[in-house]
């Protein structure tokens, strides 16, 4: 059972949430693995260390063209749909824009001059660690400033396997990084607060998980901060609200300095047993 | 032309926050909204839309079921495993489609087309203290990186039209495609952490791209209060890495009740201290 722990809006608590859930799991004995899958900025291991057990490299193909080879025909730069091929042709010059590339193939498909050669690009890299009883860390964790992180987001989820619960910490948005997480998940939490930015980045991911086909639920975080807008909106849309956190001071307090509040307070130990409940219950019925 | 970007790679540090409160207190300013999946802040600046232009996001693929002859060659050479084989046909994933239009190219039976998606948009309009270029993302579409530059580029557009000086961009979180888009031009980043492990750590990867476009930064500490000691940490690595600190806002509700009047904090609360403290953030950034 994989699921995803997201939110539109960046900084809602989709890493409080996911981590402290993972740490409930772990102590129940749950089959868990957490995956960080937030690869452009991956922060789980801010807050759990475990021990190392294996990191990949994720490579991305990106075409290089030889000059000499190439008879200037023009049909790799018309097949690129990412205007990824620089092409000018009275002054016989042709240059792949690396950073543009979407490993694609088009242009190494339609090269009939054999100028095209593929060649690694490294995009980030997939750690494993091993944690408590049998429990693991995957972290996915991009090169600053690589376009896009999907590949890394995907080979993390991979990584994370089938197991009895999979958690994956998703990053925020509602592009292709979310997409490439939410999309493997049966089940997706949807973190949020009750201030205006929450709610209306709410309404987004909500729109973006339906689209998708998700089913999902709602943890409202730093509740009695803002408004009850956000309450009314779920009442009448009819979205199951999982769990509310208050806002606490001291909470914040403990997290800002990496510790777990689950792991030390009885009242957010119980909080997020009754969340995996919750969720398990969602799931199985 | 100056353009003064907001940027954090953590999300809900407080940028659209202080964001607001910057463009609320100069005159004749020119905003855009880089943060184009979530974008917040035209929830507190209010602008009066003069246009709206739709953004293509990009195409998907769709196999004519009557035209396919099953070979399956687009599936052989798909790159994004968006081409599944069920029950007896080829059909494509929406959501693992790129749009790259190499099977549309190769089908030898002419049964796929490309079906281009426009529901995203860019507006320009004004607002209380000068003009604002804003979009939104369709939920679940691609190229978030394109439609932040388009953004961007329409901002230049409109300032030098308008006889603007400053574009002052708020971004989106991360360090990928939409944060480069944002910075990419940029005289200035304000980069906004808050006192905890994780606003730490991706300050100091955000510093790294900003570093990457040799574009000079600056760093706020917002919420500064809620952890003194790391605080003080960041405080430390900002002097060791001879980046100047411009301001320290406190952690005040008074920011959240200025969000649910759709005011920004310096005109909901101007005498509470994070108005005060963002009033030397502002003489920082403007006058120097």
């Amino acid at each position: 059972m994989k699921i995803a722990i997201a939110s539109g809006k960046g900084g809602t608590g989709k890493t409080f949430v996911s981590t402290n859930l993972f740490w409930v799991a772990s102590q129940k004995g749950f089959d868990c693995v957490l995956a960080d899958c937030d690869a452009e900025e991956p922060n789980v291991a801010e807050f759990l260390v475990g021990e190392e057990v294996q990191v990949e490299e994720v490579y991305q193909q990106v075409p290089v063209i030889d000059p000499e080879r190439c008879a200037f025909c023009g049909k790799c730069y018309d097949y690129c749909s990412y205007n990824a091929i620089l092409y000018l042709p009275e002054k016989k010059m042709i240059q792949v824009l690396p950073d543009l590339c979407h490993d694609c193939g088009a242009c190494s498909y339609v090269c009939q001059a054999g100028a095209i050669t593929e060649h690694p690009k490294m995009l980030g890299k997939v750690k494993r660690a091993a944690y408590g009883i049998g429990q693991q860390i995957v972290e996915g964790r991009a090169e600053v400033g690589v376009y896009t992180p999907a590949p890394v987001i995907t080979r993390a989820i991979r990584e994370a396997g089938d197991r009895e619960l999979v958690l994956l910490d998703s990053p925020p948005g509602i592009s292709c990084p979310f997409i490439a997480t939410v999309d493997r998940a049966d089940y997706v939490v949807l973190v949020s607060e009750p201030t205006p930015f929450g709610l209306h980045d709410l309404q987004l991911s909500a729109a973006t998980v339906r689209k998708l086909g998700k089913p999902f639920g709602v943890v409202v975080n730093r509740a009695g901060l803002g408004d009850n807008e956000i309450y009314r909106w779920l009442e009448q849309e009819t979205i199951p609200l999982l769990l509310e956190i208050p806002f606490d001071r001291k909470v914040a307090r403990i997290y800002a300095e990496g510790g777990l509040p689950a792991a030390v307070d009885n009242a957010y130990r119980e909080m997020f047993s009754r969340l995996l409940a919750q969720i398990v219950q969602q799931n199985i019925s | 032309m100056r353009q003064i970007v907001i940027i954090s790679g953590k999300g809900g540090t407080g940028k659209t926050s202080l964001s607001a409160a910057l463009a609320t207190m100069g005159e004749r300013l020119m905003v855009a909204d880089c943060d184009v999946d979530a974008a917040n802040l035209h929830l507190l600046l209010e602008p009066t839309d003069h246009s709206r232009h739709p953004f293509p996001t990009g195409a998907k693929a769709l196999i004519d079921q009557q035209r396919c002859t099953q070979c399956g060659a687009c599936m052989d050479l798909c790159r994004f495993d968006a081409i599944r084989y069920q029950e007896d046909h080829y059909t494509i994933s929406e959501t693992s489609c790129d749009g790259c239009y190499l099977c549309m190219r190769i089908c030898p039976a002419d049964a796929i087309s490309m079906i281009e998606s426009n529901g995203s948009y860019w507006k320009t309009g004004t607002f209380r203290n000068g003009w604002m270029v804003h979009a939104q993302l369709e939920p679940g579409e691609e190229n978030s990186g394109k439609l932040v530059n388009v953004v961007r580029k329409q901002s230049l557009q409109l300032s030098e039209q308008m006889g603007v000086e400053t574009i002052l961009i708020d971004g989106p979180p991360g360090t990928g495609c939409p944060a480069i888009s944002a910075m990419s031009g940029a005289n200035l980043a304000v980069l906004v952490t808050e006192p905890s492990r994780s606003g730490f750590h991706d300050l100091k990867r955000i510093k790294q791209l900003a570093d990457g476009f040799d574009i000079p930064s600056v760093v706020v500490i917002n919420k500064y209060d809620l952890n003194e000691q790391v605080t003080t940490e960041i405080e430390s690595w900002c002097r060791s890495e001879r980046l100047s600190l411009i301001g320290k806002i406190p952690f005040e509700p008074a920011v959240v009740e200025a969000m649910l009047q759709c005011q920004s904090v310096v005109e909901w609360a101007p005498r509470s201290a994070a108005a005060d403290e963002i009033t030397a953030i502002h003489r920082q950034i403007f006058q120097s």
